[in-house]
């Protein structure tokens, strides 16, 4: 297997793993206890599909990788996940919606890798498959709970679609890794913003329009915010190498 | 001064003034509901716990991440607490304890064939 395939795999894992640590951030922190367990099992979903990927590609890289080498000891620009993953916390709308996008694109793709010819990657899709299409609905039904609620909520919800619009765009702009893996993101863009526009009219928010989108954490070039998630990530093994739980 | 505080659960204040978190930001404001796990087919719903949400499908949903996350169930039922009657413990004895002499109302004085199982 190709170094670009690996990157692929990579990818893949990077946009669970920091979207799940993301997540995690809520622990203990969650607006009531009951969504405090969702949010957190649903980081713990997410983690669980980077172990799977990370492992594949460790597999793939041979040289003594690990999906703990994958996961702890690789540098910012070396990281390959949508800059959507890595964006703030903010308030629960904010959450609610960045996971609702991010889970609806996973849905699609995930969806299309059933069928990848590499049967290894499409194993894991199916597994993930499932989680995904609970956090889809879970998402969808708080965007819109959200949006359709109080004038309070609407408001929050409002503020995060303007805040995170800009970063949806970037699914859909193959690095070249992906390509060459076969997988046609670009083709999953009718099917991401005709389910969003479902849910969003629901939820009574408006859809933005002719927005800049930001690209570039694909092929490494990051927002301000990952360099801070990977210090708080990686700190146990950069402080204490090789140290075990 | 006035200065605008919220509470998460779980948080504890500095100012040892104790936690009486807003009830708008704790979700205290959400009715309480009771939820019934079926472990398997063919077995009985079970009374599993309660929990707070705004309507019955959050409750649903809440009970999935709350109460079936350890492989508990295969299929859910939530119904606001407020729609269950229960009886009053004050009244114990006149509703149960009038059974208690009256052990002829189990089967028990029957001779069951040793193939009868699970009776």
């Amino acid at each position: 297997m190709t170094q670009s395939y690996t990157n692929y795999i990579l990818h893949l894992a990077d946009n669970a793993l920091i979207l799940g640590q993301r997540n995690a951030e809520w622990c203990g922190h969650g607006p009531v206890l009951e969504q405090d367990i969702a949010i957190t099992n649903i980081s713990l979903d997410l983690i669980g599909q980077a172990r799977s990927l990370y492992q594949y590609a460790a597999e793939l890289k041979g040289n003594g990788a690990t999906e703990d080498s994958l996961a702890f000891l690789r540098t910012e620009r070396e990281f390959k996940n949508c800059l959507l993953a890595e964006q703030p916390n903010g308030d629960w709308a904010q959450t609610i919606l960045r996971q609702f996008f991010v889970s609806t694109f996973q849905f699609y793709l995930y969806q299309s890798l059933l069928t990848h010819s590499d049967s290894t990657l499409a194993a894991i899709a199916e597994k993930s498959l499932k989680e995904v299409r609970y956090h889809l609905r879970w998402g969808s039904e708080w965007v819109i709970r959200l949006g359709d609620g109080t004038e309070e909520s609407a408001r929050r919800m409002n503020k995060a679609v303007s805040e995170l619009w800009c970063y949806t765009g970037e699914f859909f702009v193959p690095a070249d890794y992906e390509t060459a893996a076969g997988s046609d993101p670009a083709g999953l863009k009718d099917a991401f913003y005709s389910k969003v526009r479902e849910v969003f009219t629901q939820a009574s928010l408006a859809v933005p329009e002719n927005v800049f989108m930001h690209t570039g954490g694909k092929n490494g070039m990051h927002t301000e915010h990952l360099g801070f998630i990977l210090s708080d990530l990686q700190y146990m093994q950069r402080a204490y190498p090789g140290c075990e739980w | 001064m006035n200065l605008l505080r919220k509470y998460y659960y779980g948080d504890i204040p500095e100012d040892k003034t104790g936690a009486v978190p807003p009830a708008s930001a704790s979700g205290h404001d959400w009715p309480l509901w009771e939820v019934f796990i079926r472990s398997k087919n063919g077995l009985e719903h079970k009374h599993a716990g309660s929990l707070h949400a705004a309507d019955a499908k959050m409750a649903i949903e809440n009970a999935r991440d709350v109460y079936t996350r350890r492989m508990e169930g295969i299929s859910i039922w939530v119904v606001e607490s407020k729609y269950i009657t229960a009886t009053n413990p004050e009244e114990a004895g006149e509703l149960y304890e009038p059974a208690v002499d009256k052990i002829y109302r189990h089967p028990t004085f029957y001779e069951l064939p040793d193939e009868v199982n699970h009776m």
